[in-house]
C-alpha cells in the first residue's frame, strides 16, 4: 500500500510540475492544485498507511486500542484540504478577472500588456 | 500559561468583522479599523512587556499538556516583531485614514489589513509548524486581496505571479511538514526541536531542504524571489509599504526560527546553502535595484538585497550573528514600510514613478526629502541611523565566522545601496522637474504624519541602539541555546 502511495505520489507531483510549466494560465492554476494535492496525500501517506482499529476510546478504557491508526494526519489533511479549496477559488477568480480585463490567458501575452500598461503609468 | 499571547492574534481578527460589519459606512468603518490598529498596538506592548519581565510566555490552547496542545509562544524575538508589525501596520492605515475623502479605500480594504496583520502576528507567535502553514495561508489570502483589490491591469499580472509562486511555496511547506511528521510524529516545533537529531539523517535533510525553498520564497531568496519585483510596485503605495515590511521578513523569521530550533548547525546541508543564498541575494537585489527606473521597482529590489543580510546573519549560527538578524529584522521592517509610504507621496506629488519624470521636489515640499532622507540613508547604513548599527553588526559577526568573501559582499552592496538611494534623491529632489509634465497638487500636509513617525522612530533605533541591541543578543544567545525556550514549552529538558 506505501508503495502505490508513492508512485501515486510521484506521478501526481510530475504532472502538477509539468502544468506548471506551461504558459497557459488555467493549466498553471491547476497544476498548484495537483501539488497540494499531492502535498496532501505525502502527509496522509507519512503517517504510515495500513490496516488498525479506528482510535476511539472504549467506554471504561483510558486509551485508544493497540495499534489504532493516528487520526493526526488526517485532521491535518482536511485542514489543508480546505485551505487549497478556498485559496483555488480564489486563484480560479482572479484568472477570470485577468482574462476578462486583458483578454488573454497565456502568461508571455499578458506580461506584455502589463508591461505596456506599466509603461504608461508608472 | 499566560492570556497576554493571544490578545495581539485576536484582536485583529475582532475588529476586522466589526468593520466588515459597517460595510456601508466608511465613517464607522475607518473607526473600527482605527480602534482595531490601537488595540493591537496596546496588546503587542503588553506582550513585550510581559516577555520581557518574566520570560517566555506560553499559551497551550485547550489547557492541554505540551507537545499535544498546540501552544502559542512568545519569546523575545516573536514579542519584537509583534510589535513592529503592529506599529507599521498602525502607521499605514493612518496613510490611508489620512487620505482626502474622495479616494477612500474599498470596504474590505480595512477588515482586510487587520486580517493580515493578524495572520502575520500569528506566524510570529505559533509554536507548532502545522499552526505556521495556516498562518501562512491567512496572511497570504488576506494578501492576495488586497494586492488585486483594484483591479487594474498591471495589479492583475503582479497578483498572478504572486499568487502561483506563494501557493507552490505552500506546497513545498506541506511536504516538509508531511515528511516530518512521517519521521517523528510530531510538529510541535519545541518537540520537534528535542526528537531532531544531527548526522546524516536523510528524512531531516530533505525536510530541512523542503524548508528552505517554502520559506525562501516567502523571503523573496535568490533564485526564489522574481514574484516580488513583479508584485510589489503595482497595488497602493499603503498596500505595497505594508507587504515590503512585512511579509517577506515573515518568511526570514521562519527561516530564523526553524533553523535554530528544529535544525541547528549540524542536521541537513541548508546553513551552508543558506551562507551562499544570502550572499547571492544581497548582490543580486541590489544589482536589480541599481538598473531599474521606477520608484517602487528601485525599492522592491532592496527589500531583496537586504533579505540577504538577514539571511546571512541567520546562516552564520553564532549569537552574535543572530541579535544581528534580529536587529536587521526590526530596523527594516521600519525603514521599508516608511521607504514606500513616502515613495507614494513622491509619486503622488509628482504624477508618475518613473524616475525621468519625478523631479523639482526639494523646492515644493523640502520637508518631504528630510523624511525621506532618514530611512534612504538608514538603509544605506549610514551612522547613526539604525541601519549602520544593523550593517555593522552583521559584518562584524561574518569577520568572526571568518566569512571572508560574504563579509566583502556586505560592505560592497552596502556601498551599492548609497549610489541607489543617491540615486533616488537626486531623481526625485534635486533634478529639475521635467518642463512637460503637469505638476498634480502637492498632498496634504498632515500626509507627512506617518511617514516622520517611522522616521522618528528610525532615529530613536539609532540612538538607543545600545539598549535594543543587548536586548537582541539576549534574544541571539537564547535562540542559540535553545533552553528557554524548550523550558517554557516543555517543562524539563531532556
Amino acid at each position: 500500500m506505501s508503495v502505490l502511495f508513492c508512485v501515486v505520489v510521484g506521478v501526481v507531483y510530475a504532472a502538477a510540475f509539468s502544468l506548471l510549466l506551461q504558459r497557459d494560465l488555467l493549466r498553471v492554476l491547476l497544476g498548484v492544485a495537483l501539488l497540494g494535492h499531492g502535498a496532501n496525500l505525502v502527509v496522509f501517506a507519512a503517517a504510515g498507511v495500513g490496516h488498525g482499529p479506528a482510535p476511539l476510546v472504549a467506554a471504561g478504557a483510558l486509551a485508544p486500542p493497540a495499534g489504532a491508526v493516528d487520526p493526526l494526519p488526517q485532521a491535518l489533511v482536511l485542514t489543508a484540504i480546505v485551505i487549497g479549496f478556498g485559496v483555488l477559488g480564489f486563484a480560479l477568480a482572479l484568472a477570470w478577472r485577468v482574462r476578462g480585463a486583458l483578454g488573454t490567458d497565456d502568461l508571455d501575452a499578458l506580461q506584455a500588456t502589463c508591461r505596456d500598461a506599466a509603461g504608461e503609468g508608472t | 500559561m499566560n492570556d497576554a499571547v493571544v490578545w495581539p492574534v485576536v484582536l485583529p481578527f475582532a475588529f476586522a468583522v466589526a468593520s466588515l460589519s459597517a460595510w456601508r459606512r466608511p465613517g464607522l468603518r475607518a473607526l473600527w479599523a482605527a480602534a482595531g490598529h490601537l488595540a493591537h498596538l496596546l496588546a503587542s506592548i503588553g506582550l513585550l512587556t510581559a516577555v520581557l519581565a518574566e520570560g517566555v510566555q506560553v499559551l497551550r490552547v485547550g489547557g492541554w499538556p505540551s507537545p499535544y496542545a498546540i501552544s502559542l509562544v512568545a519569546d523575545p524575538v516573536a514579542a519584537l516583531l509583534t510589535l513592529l508589525a503592529a506599529l507599521v501596520g498602525a502607521a499605514c492605515v493612518a496613510d490611508v485614514l489620512l487620505q482626502p475623502r474622495e479616494r477612500a479605500p474599498h470596504p474590505a480594504f480595512h477588515a482586510l489589513m487587520l486580517m493580515l496583520l493578524g495572520g502575520v502576528s500569528g506566524a510570529f507567535l505559533t509554536g507548532d509548524l502545522f499552526n505556521l502553514f495556516v498562518w501562512f495561508e491567512v496572511l497570504l489570502m488576506a494578501s492576495f486581496v488586497l494586492l488585486a483589490l483594484e483591479g487594474r491591469p498591471p495589479q492583475l499580472e503582479g497578483a498572478v505571479k504572486y499568487v502561483v509562486l506563494n501557493l507552490m511555496s505552500s506546497a513545498f511547506f506541506l511536504t516538509a511538514l508531511g515528511v516530518l511528521y512521517g519521521k517523528f510524529g510530531t510538529l510541535d516545533l519545541a518537540h520537534l526541536a528535542t526528537v531532531v537529531e544531527g548526522g546524516n539523517d536523510r528524512a531531516v535533510a530533505l525536510a530541512s531542504a523542503l524548508f528552505l525553498v517554502a520559506f525562501g520564497v516567502k523571503a523573496g531568496l535568490f533564485p526564489l524571489f522574481f514574484w516580488l519585483p513583479a508584485a510589489y510596485h503595482t497595488p497602493t503605495p499603503t498596500v505595497s509599504a505594508l507587504f515590503a515590511g512585512l511579509l517577506t521578513k515573515v518568511g526570514v523569521y521562519a527561516l530564523l526560527r526553524v533553523f535554530t530550533l528544529v535544525f541547528p548547525p549540524g542536521t541537513g546541508f541548508a546553513h551552508a546553502l543558506l551562507l551562499g543564498l544570502g550572499t547571492v541575494t544581497m548582490v543580486v537585489g541590489v544589482l536589480g535595484a541599481a538598473s531599474s527606473t521606477s520608484l517602487r521597482r528601485v525599492l522592491s529590489f532592496h527589500v531583496i538585497s537586504q533579505i540577504g543580510y538577514m539571511v546571512l546573519a541567520v546562516a552564520l549560527q553564532t549569537p552574535l550573528a543572530l541579535a544581528a538578524a534580529i536587529f536587521y529584522l526590526l530596523h527594516h521592517i521600519l525603514v521599508k514600510t516608511n521607504l514606500f509610504l513616502v515613495g507614494g507621496l513622491i509619486a503622488e506629488a509628482s504624477g508618475g514613478e518613473r524616475l525621468s519624470g519625478l523631479g523639482g521636489l526639494l523646492q515644493r515640499w523640502p520637508l518631504l526629502a528630510l523624511v525621506f532622507a532618514v530611512p534612504a540613508l538608514s538603509l544605506a547604513g549610514l551612522p547613526p541611523l539604525s541601519g549602520f548599527f544593523a550593517k555593522l553588526a552583521v559584518l562584524r559577526a561574518a569577520f568572526d565566522a571568518s566569512a571572508w568573501v560574504p563579509a566583502a559582499m556586505v560592505l560592497l552592496v552596502g556601498l551599492f545601496t548609497l549610489y541607489s538611494m543617491v540615486k533616488l534623491w537626486q531623481a526625485a529632489f534635486w533634478q529639475p522637474a521635467p518642463p512637460s509634465a503637469p505638476t498634480p497638487a502637492r498632498p496634504a500636509g498632515r500626509r507627512l504624519l506617518p511617514a516622520v513617525g517611522l522616521a522618528s522612530l528610525t532615529v530613536a533605533v539609532g540612538v538607543g541602539a545600545g539598549p535594543l541591541f543587548e536586548v537582541c543578543l539576549a534574544a541571539g544567545a537564547d535562540l542559540m541555546a535553545r533552553t528557554p525556550y524548550l523550558e517554557a514549552v516543555l517543562g524539563v529538558v531532556p
